[in-house]
């Protein structure tokens, strides 16, 4: 046998301060009444942060900030001005790559190699790409000077901390306007470290704030008269509070909310390549994800075979510490989070869809999930229609092409969908039935600044991401 | 199951007997797409291979080698001088292990014989007009019995490419059968000189080809052309070992040749053997790197392990 040894990325990189206060007006300041929660690492449990929680005041204290940087700077200055800022700002997200890795693995509990590949590397990525708009929105599309919208409330998950935090202040900063963010309250501290890159990157006091805390400190920010624009990324439920909160103001609103996708495999596809496919459709990132490719609809003619291809590789998979860089699938991110898995599961199994794991060893301490498969699960379980937001996979089968534009569509939900064929004509007669904002073809779960990125029906409106995602920031 | 099992192997001998029954059975296979096998490739490379287990796949790696040398320049004092080295590879270090095989031309062989014989080391030779393979079928029938009664008791044949891209797979077919029956005992390694097969489609399809006709071992290159070894390239190739070991129960073995020069590399398609086909391809019997300067980064990472510091290229030698 061929074991790995440990070979962890060294927490030593990054310094986590005991305590952190708000960032408003580019300072770190502490909240008015002085509450405070705690941020953990979901792989050991163990503290890493006392986190300043921003009340009523606060928020408005933000919020006032980001109204004057607007008016007084960020507004009034010109396009190329502003670039130079969001240059400057991925080039040093880039330098500090490491650090943001490690911090991002310890505070969310997701593998080093993902946070290392795919998170920051995407994160610059965003960067650069809407600091090249921010001199050239006449060419955008939106008719010739399109005027930025004013101060825009952003509120983001904990699934991809950093990445959702340069989704969202990216296209705002580019289009002119400023912005009050509040992060998940499970995953603050990237968010932190990304306001100390602003103040190393010079970025003029008030053009970004950011407000920690939960529930309350995210309905306040979003319900504050004083702002013009409310971006939210997160559960469907919490994006239709925010829809009926929003109604009858100003505000304009875009929402990334939920997905439960089919990933959709022919018999004619690839097989390697479509299990690899469907292995990171729905364990990237622990499967929390919401465009995760949480359904596989596999023709019944290749469905065994495609299975055990399946179980296979899935026994490869390595469950354990974040930080080690050979770690495939990393903790669950919270214990609340954990809780709702296990019930969905063990949902599954009591309305009679079998169970599968292979032979995982988890730590004993943090949240664990082994990654899991439901097969025989039919469209009327509770694993076929909610979404899990964690890595288990529900198997259905189909016969013929129309059956699983059926399958696939049969969802409050429509954010993303697989294809798998080796049949070019079949995948564009599939991309244009499905009802998903993004339709992968022979791959799964990739993202690019470039590409326009949304869904349809209860999975939200607006696009984020390319020349589309300015639209959301410019008053057109 | 047996029953099942026996039956599933029976078919696929009656392949060979018929060009359509082949082809329909060749172009059934499941497709490759190139992104995404390059996409896994790439992945499986990432794999960080520290401390211990870095020394086990060092050593691993350095029994799997087929030290090889395939120039015209070769002489006997050359090839002894190999062969000693695959029997010693570092000197300096009797814990260090034997290489898999020594790999020359058909004429060398002799030569190579009289070092290896009774080591353990096996001894392979190149065959059927290598590299191109264009010569007559009894040309290279003639130069793979040369080679074994010379002493080879491993093959490398290259299969007729021409044939395969035009179509002829019957053609191929058949002289991988003629080839092994020349063999005798030798074990048959199946150069599919994957570089001018151009698409990995290609390369499922001759993969599976050289295991119908019964070839032992299959292997990338020829190592003359300018694509030779990739890792995208052994991984097709690992799968379709995979999938025929499931269909007939014979286990072929996997050979990359050309381009593997350093121990990160040689780690990288380890990992890659492990997490595709699993630890019974772990073995220099199931895998071999067709190499001549990877050895002594091994032999180089290896003091490093156990010294701690690293030699010049000088305390390592050059044959």
């Amino acid at each position: 046998m061929f074991e790995y040894a440990p070979a962890p990325e060294s927490r030593s990189v990054v310094d986590i301060k005991p305590s952190y206060g708000l960032f408003v007006d580019g300072t770190f300041v502490d909240p008015t009444d002085g509450g405070s929660f705690k941020s953990i690492n979901p792989a050991s449990e163990e503290v890493l942060a006392e986190i300043a929680e921003a009340g009523s005041q606060d928020v408005d204290r933000a919020v006032r900030a980001a109204r004057k940087a607007y008016e007084k700077v960020w507004g009034p200055m010109p396009g190329r001005d502003r670039a130079k800022y969001l240059f400057r700002i991925a080039r040093l997200i880039q330098e500090r790559s490491r650090e943001l890795a490690v911090l991002e693995s310890l505070d969310n509990g997701k593998p080093i190699k993902e946070s290392r590949d795919v998170d920051v590397p995407l994160v610059a990525a965003h960067f650069f790409y809407y600091a090249g708009w921010a001199d050239k929105l006449d060419h955008a599309g939106f008719g010739p000077a399109p005027r930025p919208l004013g101060v825009a409330a952003q509120v983001i998950p904990w699934n991809f901390p950093l990445l959702m935090l340069a989704w969202k202040i990216a296209p705002a900063l580019a289009a002119g306007n400023t912005v009050v963010l509040k992060p998940a309250e499970t995953t603050p501290l990237t968010a932190l470290l990304f306001a100390e890159i602003c103040q190393q990157a010079d970025l003029p006091a008030g053009v970004v704030n950011i407000v920690t805390g939960a529930g309350d400190t995210g309905r306040a920010l979003v319900e504050h008269p004083g702002v013009d624009k409310v971006a939210f990324t997160g559960s469907t439920e919490v994006g239709k509070a925010i829809a009926r909160a929003v109604a009858g103001t100003r505000k304009k609103l875009t929402l990334e909310l939920g997905g439960k996708a089919a990933n959709i495999v022919f018999d004619d596809a690839p097989v390697d390549q479509a299990v690899e496919g469907i292995v990171n459709g729905i364990f990237f990132n622990q499967g929390h994800v919401c465009c995760a490719g949480s359904r596989l609809l596999v023709q019944e003619s290749v469905a065994d075979r495609v299975l055990e291809s399946l179980k296979r590789r899935m026994a490869q998979l390595r469950v354990g510490d974040p930080l080690d860089k050979n770690t495939d699938i990393g903790a669950i991110n919270s214990a609340a989070q954990l809780e709702r898995i296990r019930e969905l599961s063990e949902a599954g199994a009591a309305e009679g869809a079998e169970r599968w794991s292979p032979a995982c060893e988890l730590p004993d301490r943090g949240f664990w999930f082994a990654p899991t498969i439901f097969t025989g699960v039919t469209q009327a379980h509770r694993i076929a229609r909610e979404e899990i937001f964690g890595p288990v996979l529900s198997v259905l089968t189909f016969r013929t092409p129309a059956e699983a534009v059926e399958k696939a569509n049969n969802t409050p939900y429509g954010l993303s969908a697989g294809i798998w064929t080796d049949k070019g004509s079949r995948i564009l007669w599939l991309a244009d039935r499905l009802r998903a904002g993004v339709v992968w073809a022979n791959t799964f779960n990739k993202f690019d600044p470039t590409s326009p990125f949304g869904g349809y029906k209860e999975s939200g409106y607006g696009r984020e991401g390319g020349r589309h995602g300015l639209e959301a920031y410019l008053n057109v | 199951m047996t029953a099942t099992a026996t039956s599933a192997r029976s078919d696929l001998s009656e392949l060979g007997r018929s060009e359509t029954a082949l082809r329909t059975f060749l172009h059934g296979l499941p497709g490759v797409d190139q992104v995404g096998a390059e996409q896994r490739a790439a992945q499986l490379g990432t794999r960080s291979i520290k401390t211990t287990a870095k020394a086990q796949a060092i050593d691993l790696a350095i029994r799997m080698v087929d030290l090889t040398t395939l120039e015209g320049a070769d002489t006997p004092g050359k090839v002894r001088a190999l062969a000693t080295k695959a029997l010693r590879p570092d000197p300096a270090d009797p814990s260090c292990p034997h290489v898999g095989a020594v790999c020359v031309y058909p004429s060398m062989v002799p030569y190579v014989a009289e070092v290896l014989r009774g080591s353990g080391v096996h001894l392979a030779s190149v065959a059927t007009a290598f590299p191109s393979g264009q010569a007559p079928l009894e040309v290279k029938l003639a130069d793979t019995r040369a080679a074994v009664a010379a002493g080879a008791d491993e093959i490398d044949m290259v299969i007729n490419r021409g044939a395969f891209l035009a179509g002829r797979y019957r053609e191929v077919y058949d002289e991988i059968v003629a080839t092994k029956e020349a063999c005798g005992d030798a074990h048959l390694k199946v150069i599919l000189e994957t570089g001018e097969l151009a698409t990995y489609d290609n390369v499922r399809r001759a993969s599976w080809l050289a295991m119908l006709a019964g070839g032992d071992f299959i292997k990338t290159s020829t190592g003359k052309v300018p694509v030779a070894a990739t890792m995208p390239v052994t991984l097709v190739m690992l799968e379709a070992v995979r999938d025929f070991r499931a269909a007939t129960g014979r286990q072929v073995g996997v050979k990359p040749a050309g381009g593997i020069k350093t121990s990160k590399d040689a780690i990288k398609y380890l990992v890659m053997v492990n997490e595709t086909v699993g630890p019974d391809w772990l073995d220099p019997d199931w895998f071999r790197f067709g190499a001549s300067s990877l050895l002594n980064d091994l032999l180089m990472q290896r003091t490093k392990l156990t010294t701690g510091v690293y030699s010049g290229p000088d305390y390592f030698t050059l044959d």
